[in-house]
């Protein structure tokens, strides 16, 4: 696993040291809340509705057991003995007091960690697919780009005070699971028709009060341009983009305004220049970043163990069907660990789980963890004949739930349960939907169907790429929720569409049984999935199924 | 003529802890929402707000919320504040498990 240089190390314990002494200021009133403020947000802590919240970065989602193990023990000294999994492959504490904060900083710095670029407008925490360096269908790992990009942005003196956030994601595959047209730069790594590996660079895309998917900015990128050419854009929306009105800061309204022809003329123009800056160390460096995300050694073992457990036990076998995904080797697998069984908080594990988890990465799984987007932990590098051990583990802790990409495997961002900036609650609305399927027992029945619920506008839980969108809003100091259809998250990314006025909180589990009722009586087969009758029929039936009382006074 | 006021409870966050706070009759913080002074006039209800400026070695964000009264007690009337005064609803933590 990739391991921080010491100027990395230094300059994150500094951080802390740092930090310290601007929490003892505060506390002895030398410093005030506003000038505070600026200090605790670029070191990740942000006021919420109840208490304090510690975000920390967890860098293109990839941790081993040491680090989870910290995880775990930094939710026991100094938080509620859990830890809730973002959609930006971060970890959040909701509960830590101010003056441990620093010792919290501390801990997470000694095994490399920190909750450096996860606030404030600077490049944010670089996020990646969560199957990298594992996944079958990919042209590289993605990972060592997303670290070159890292150490790249991290604390760069001109992209310190930005207009607004700025979010990059990488992916190694044509099948995008880091949702990298949802992002102000998405990178998808391309072989040309020569063979040469490169860069696909999107840009502007976002969700949000405006969503947008991002545009291509340039086909094929050679390898060795990646940074000078990140730098021109960076450069280019820091004298372009907007910074009166912040809703129209992010490069997404940067590029609709301007259009992307004008913003790849003046990229490609910067670009030259920036290119003379560049005398190839970066390139260095990235070889050496490469070696560090080597694939491990593979296990050379019989996989009888596996397909005998499938042939004899139903429950693995559900297991098997949707928690496993193509590994790249064929002797080996990934699995997906859902923390979001039913009726829990989705991305919420325990201190106790956290371990579980981190000692069967140890033993089983290369010591490699992964946090997806999705909010599921993932143990990339598997050998077959270990699933049927890990499983029976995972389930002893609550970990085994077999539902991986079906209608309970809901992203849910933490809304007004713990968010100060939500107009409704996005959580208790998951639980109750996973609940009212599980009941149903109809959820492998319905098959693949993502539901992302956000408690604001900004868009969080990704509800706009959601199959099924659910957006809580405060509608006359009541909670009301907006559906949308078929958005998607996907390679073929889409914003989902309105589907009518909104659901108050009794009414929005039931109006979902519908619309997931509507799909089973039209779908052509089991096979169709959701999105797949939705693009076929558009969203008459649905509507008809959310709003029956409109068809009545039609009819 | 001039709007009706709507009255209100003084709240913040403590600096150390995070934790909801609310100003009491008795002049001190809580954490419970009955033991808010329930404030009926507006030049008061702003004097208590401008006096936390002073505060800030104590709490944060302190803002005026709007409340009713219920057999004697303020209560909140927006679902946020009822929140508030509780805690997260997805599980029994937070406040209400400490009361
Ligand atoms: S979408 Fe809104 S409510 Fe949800 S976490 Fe983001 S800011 Fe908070």
């Amino acid at each position: 696993m990739y391991s921080y240089n010491e100027f990395d190390k230094d300059f994150i314990q500094t951080r802390v040291k740092q930090f310290r002494s601007q929490v003892e200021r505060r506390v002895d009133g030398s410093l005030t809340e506003d000038e505070f403020k600026p200090l605790r947000l670029m070191n990740g802590l942000y006021l919420q509705l109840h208490a304090y919240m510690l975000r920390v970065a967890i860098p293109y989602g990839t941790l081993n057991s040491q680090k989870m193990h910290v995880l775990a023990d930094v939710a026991d000294k100094w938080d509620k003995g859990y830890g809730h999994f973002t959609t930006r492959q971060n970890i959040q504490y909701n509960w830590p007091k101010l003056k441990d904060v620093p010792d919290m900083l501390q801990a997470l710095a000694d095994v490399e960690m920190h909750a450096i670029q996860t606030s404030g407008n600077c490049i944010r925490n670089v996020t990646a697919d969560h199957f990298s360096g594992a996944a079958k269908d990919e042209i590289e790992d993605p990972r060592p780009t997303a670290e070159l990009l890292r150490q790249w942005s991290t604390d760069h003196p001109e992209f310190a005070f930005l207009g607004r956030k700025f979010k990059f994601a990488v992916t190694g595959s044509e099948t995008d699971r880091a949702v990298i047209k949802a992002h102000d730069v998405g990178i998808q790594v391309v072989k040309n028709a020569a063979g040469e590996i490169g860069y696909k660079v999107l840009v502007g895309g976002g969700l949000g009060r405006t969503p947008m998917i991002g545009k291509v900015l340039r086909e094929f990128l050679p390898r060795e341009d990646l940074l000078p050419y990140s730098e021109a854009i960076m450069q280019v929306y820091n004298a372009l983009g907007r910074r009166d009105n912040k809703y129209k800061a992010r490069i997404k309204i940067t590029v609709h305004e301007n259009g992307i022809e004008k913003i790849q003329e003046l990229v490609e123009e910067r670009f030259i220049i920036q290119r003379e800056a560049f005398a190839g160390y970066d390139q260095e460096l990235f070889k050496d970043i490469r070696e560090a995300f080597a694939a491990p050694d593979y296990l050379k073992a019989p996989t009888t163990a596996f397909d005998e457990a499938v042939n004899s036990d139903p429950i693995f076998r559900s297991f098997a069907d949707t928690n496993l995904f193509e590994h790249r080797n064929p002797d080996y697998a990934i699995v997906s660990i859902s923390i979001k069984k039913h009726g829990q908080t989705p991305g919420d594990a325990t201190s106790e789980q956290m371990r579980v988890m981190a000692d069967l990465a140890k033993e089983y799984a290369h010591d490699e963890l992964r946090i997806s987007h999705e909010q599921n932990v993932i143990l990339p590098h598997v050998h077959k004949s270990h699933i049927p051990a890990i499983h029976a583990k995972l389930r002893e802790h609550g970990l085994a739930t077999a539902n991986i990409g079906l209608i309970s495997d809901i992203i849910a961002c933490p809304g007004m349960d713990y968010c100060a900036l939500a107009t409704a609650r996005s959580i208790p609305i998951a639980q109750q939907i996973a609940t009212r399927f599980d009941e149903l027992k109809l959820e492998h029945e319905i098959g693949e169907l993502k539901i992302k619920i956000s408690g604001c506008i900004n868009a969080c839980g990704h509800h706009h790429v959601g199959h099924i969108g659910i957006l809580g809003l405060d509608k006359a100091g009541v909670e009301s929720y907006q559906i949308t259809l078929g958005g998607d998250g996907s390679e073929n990314a889409a914003i989902g569409e309105r589907a009518g006025p909104g659901f108050s909180y009794t009414e929005i589990v039931p109006a979902i049984e519908r619309l997931v009722g509507a799909y089973l009586e039209v779908r052509t087969s089991a096979d169709e999935t959701f999105l797949e009758t939705y693009r076929r029929l558009g969203s008459a039936p649905f509507k008809a199924a959310l709003y029956p009382e409109t068809r009545v006074a039609a009819e | 003529m001039a709007r009706a006021f709507t009255p209100k409870v003084l709240t913040a966050n403590r600096l150390l802890e995070g934790d909801v706070i609310y100003y009491s009759a008795n002049g001190d913080w809580v954490t419970s929402h009955d033991d808010a002074l329930y404030l009926t006039d507006e030049v008061q209800a702003n004097e208590l707000l401008a006096a936390c400026s002073k505060l800030s070695e104590y709490l944060v964000g302190a803002y005026l919320a709007n409340a009713a009264l219920e057999d004697g007690k303020p209560v909140p009337t927006h679902f946020r504040e009822e929140f508030r005064t509780r805690g997260p609803s997805n599980y029994h933590h937070g406040k209400q498990a400490e009361v």
